[in-house]
């Protein structure tokens, strides 16, 4: 049998190999010594610029109360991006942005302390703290001058908003007073779902690349003009345009989406000959699209990304157009103040606002709406199933233990030789010791296609199933990138080469149980979940999940070597 | 405007559960073009003649999001009139059985060059647009189209 090497080894080889640079210097976050807790007044501290402030939450994947949610140890860029931001994890983001080691940053922002910080730092996130950001913020610079705006992904991620078919977060963003958002799981609760919801709700629904396939007529409104500190403010709004790839295309299936670059130029001068000062863009392309499309279409000032999920303390520039990226499941609030000075943006400041939920008082009315809202679900989702003695977390390019877990529940629920569970970057963090609710099962699998199916397939399929997916990630052009992390393969390890072109980067299909290559003509047992095709038959993941951690009782995993990476 | 559309039809794949799809298009074993052909199909219509670059905007998805019904979008920068038109738009698609997918003739009297049609594409190939132009000369372009099956984004 081939030897596996670990993630482990991969790491210390990665880090061994850039010669990294010891981290002494202050976080953003500045003066804050590592170990010391921030405060409500240290989080929120911003010297104000100009007249506007965009206030920026996106893909909060329906998380109401705070969570532990571990960014990701790899994270791998290719091409042009390979080892830029936001393609840096772990010691080196903690160098590149000047982050002390066991500082705040250092736990919200990176992964390999994570369990120690954890339980220092405590929990993020929670819609009743953010709302006390937002608040505070509308009261120091004037409700009139702010502006929210959410990059989607909002309405999927938890039971209750499984359970709700979105409703709770509808509530929850309007009580917020959101003024736009864009979308991607949303599409999943289907066309109708999300026409009724767009029609009906108090913040605007932009997504200028979604057509209509028979007449290519837009579904939602482009974009909105607002009016803030005296500024006219364009906002377009920028659905995931691979929603019809990446999602069952079934749930709508008279709808289009694509990156429509032309058409986003169009909207941008549209907006400028209306008289806007300062146009947005409101993105769900994910951070190296949305980097490759400020290249070409001119006139565009912020770009708030999301869908990748990356949190920079910093923007990146490029060109004229600034890009904030605000993290995922509520652990952050981004602050933009924009001076304006004849009809254009003179200087922006910025703060990566982290949401610690033990810094932050709740704001009260928030809070309320979050336990009616939850009130219904409360005692099922505290049931205890089972344990964890293992951190269990969903981000990386390759792995992750929570996955790991579902991969297993498969194999030993579904009686398969191997197990695929799609690379989602959703879901939250369970340190060793915690219990494993049924809140945590759900917030790492509700959404609207769960079957978890079983079927034969032969070692052929499967090796162009992993390549398929890894260059929906590795393809050097972002443009040909689908997104999501590759997929998670149990019971058979493979070698990847990133550097490699499509077709070329998977090798060493191992049967793990055997130790014996997969054979491209032999058949095997796969269960998987999440597929995209309509009518998959199967028990819902969530349910095979809860038999395996009851059966279980506690969890207690190996460190996953299944997967090789070169070309790094 | 003629339009010549092949007849491929792209078998029924995406039927079967999950990442099933791609796998029936393999063992079904077609005999796909292959983008050698396709040279030498082309280079047996133009002979030696050169291709120049750009006038020609192909416009088709970066992904396939139905490979059924792949959106093209074709135009062609030109006066069209009398002395100066395009005669002749020719889309290939490297990877289908018939690569010769749809051919558009113009005269002056069709005020602009454009077409737009949708087509099948089992996998990821390159799609190749020629314009013959009134005065002889020729133009050619060419867009990758990615096919996926999709899936496991987020």
């Amino acid at each position: 049998m081939e030897s596996m090497i670990s993630r482990r080894d991969f790491l210390q080889a990665t880090a061994a190999a850039s010669a990294i640079v010891a981290a002494s210097g202050l976080g953003p976050l500045g003066r804050v010594a590592a170990q010391q807790k921030l405060t409500q007044a240290d989080i929120l501290k911003f010297d104000p610029l100009g007249t506007v402030t965009l206030l920026h939450v996106t893909d909060i994947h329906a998380q109401l109360v705070p969570l532990y949610f571990r960014e990701p140890s790899i994270n791998l860029g290719v091409g042009d991006v390979k080892a830029q931001p936001p393609h840096l994890t772990d010691q080196a983001f903690r160098s590149y942005y000047r982050i002390a080691n066991g500082s705040a940053d250092a736990h919200a922002l990176t992964a390999d302390d994570f369990t120690s910080l954890a339980r220092t730092y405590g929990r993020m996130g929670g819609l009743d703290r953010v709302a006390t950001l937002v608040a505070a913020v509308r009261a120091e610079r004037g409700a009139d001058k702010v502006l929210l705006l959410d990059g989607g992904d909002t309405w999927q991620g938890s039971w209750s908003a499984l359970q709700t078919k979105g409703q709770d977060m509808v509530d929850v963003m309007s009580a917020l007073k959101t003024d736009a958002m864009t979308a991607h799981w949303e599409f999943t609760l289907g066309a109708e779902r999300v026409k009724e919801i767009a029609d009906k709700a108090p913040f605007a629904f932009l997504a200028q690349n979604v057509r209509d396939s028979e007449w290519q007529e837009p579904v939602f409104e482009a974009r909105k003009m607002f009016e803030r500190g005296g500024a006219k403010i364009a906002v377009i709004g920028q659905a995931l345009p691979r929603t019809a790839v990446a999602n069952p295309r079934w749930m709508f299936p008279k709808w289009e989406f694509g990156i429509r670059e032309d058409e986003m130029q169009k909207q941008v001068d549209q907006s400028r000959a209306e008289g806007a000062d300062v146009v947005v863009l409101l993105s769900h392309n994910g951070f190296d699209v949305d980097r490759k499309l400020a290249t070409r279409v001119k006139g565009i000032d912020v770009i708030l990304t999301s869908h990748t999920h990356d949190a920079l303390p910093e923007l990146v520039k490029v060109g004229n157009t600034v890009l904030a990226a605000s993290g995922s499941h509520g652990k952050f609030v981004s602050r933009l103040d924009l001076a304006v000075k004849d009809k254009r943006v003179t200087d922006i400041r910025f703060k990566l606002m982290p949401v610690f939920s033990d810094a932050i008082a709740p704001d009260p009315a928030m809070k309320a709406l979050v336990e009616k809202i939850r009130a219904p679900y409360a005692a099922e989702l505290a049931t205890v199933i089972g344990r964890t003695d293992s951190l269990l977390f969903r981000r990386g390019n390759f792995n992750g233990t929570f996955d790991d877990l579902i991969c297993d529940a498969m194999l030993t629920q579904r009686d398969a030789e191997i197990s695929l569970s799609p690379g989602f970057r959703w879901g939250g963090t369970l340190l060793p010791g915690d219990a494993i609710t049924w809140e945590a099962i759900t917030n790492a699998t509700a959404m609207t296609y769960p079957a978890c199916y079983r079927q034969q397939m032969t070692g052929e399929q499967l090796k162009l199933i992993l390549e398929d997916v890894a260059d929906n990630i590795f393809h050097p052009d972002p443009y040909f990138q689908g997104g999501g992390d590759m997929v998670r393969v149990g019971g058979m390890g493979y070698a990847i080469d990133v550097s490699k072109p499509a077709g070329d980067r998977i090798s060493n299909l191992t049967h793990l149980k055997t130790g014996q290559p997969i054979d491209a003509k032999k058949s095997y047992v796969v269960a998987g979940w999440a597929s995209i095709n309509e009518g998959t038959q199967g028990p819902p993941i969530w349910d095979v999940l809860r038999s395996h951690v009851s059966a279980q009782k506690t969890i207690q995993l190996k460190e996953n070597a299944a997967v090789r990476v070169s070309g790094t | 405007m003629h339009v010549v559309s092949s007849e491929y039809s792209r078998r029924d794949a995406l039927r079967l559960a999950g990442f099933a799809s791609l796998a029936v298009i393999v063992a079904a074993g077609r005999a796909d073009a292959t983008p050698d052909e396709v040279a030498s199909a082309i280079a047996k219509l133009y002979g030696e003649k050169k291709f120049g670059s750009g006038k020609i905007k192909l416009d088709v998805p970066e992904i396939a999001e139905n490979g059924l019904v792949v959106p093209i979008n074709v135009e062609v920068e030109s006066p069209m009139t009398d002395a100066d038109y395009v005669k002749a738009v020719h889309v290939f698609a490297e990877g289908n059985p018939l690569p010769n997918v749809v051919s558009y003739k113009f005269t002056p009297a069709c005020g602009k060059a454009f077409a737009a049609t949708r087509m099948r594409l089992a996998q990821t190939q390159d799609i190749i647009c020629i314009a013959e132009m009134s005065n002889g000369s020729l133009y050619m372009t060419k867009s990758q189209v990615k096919v996926t099956i999709g899936g496991c984004g987020g």
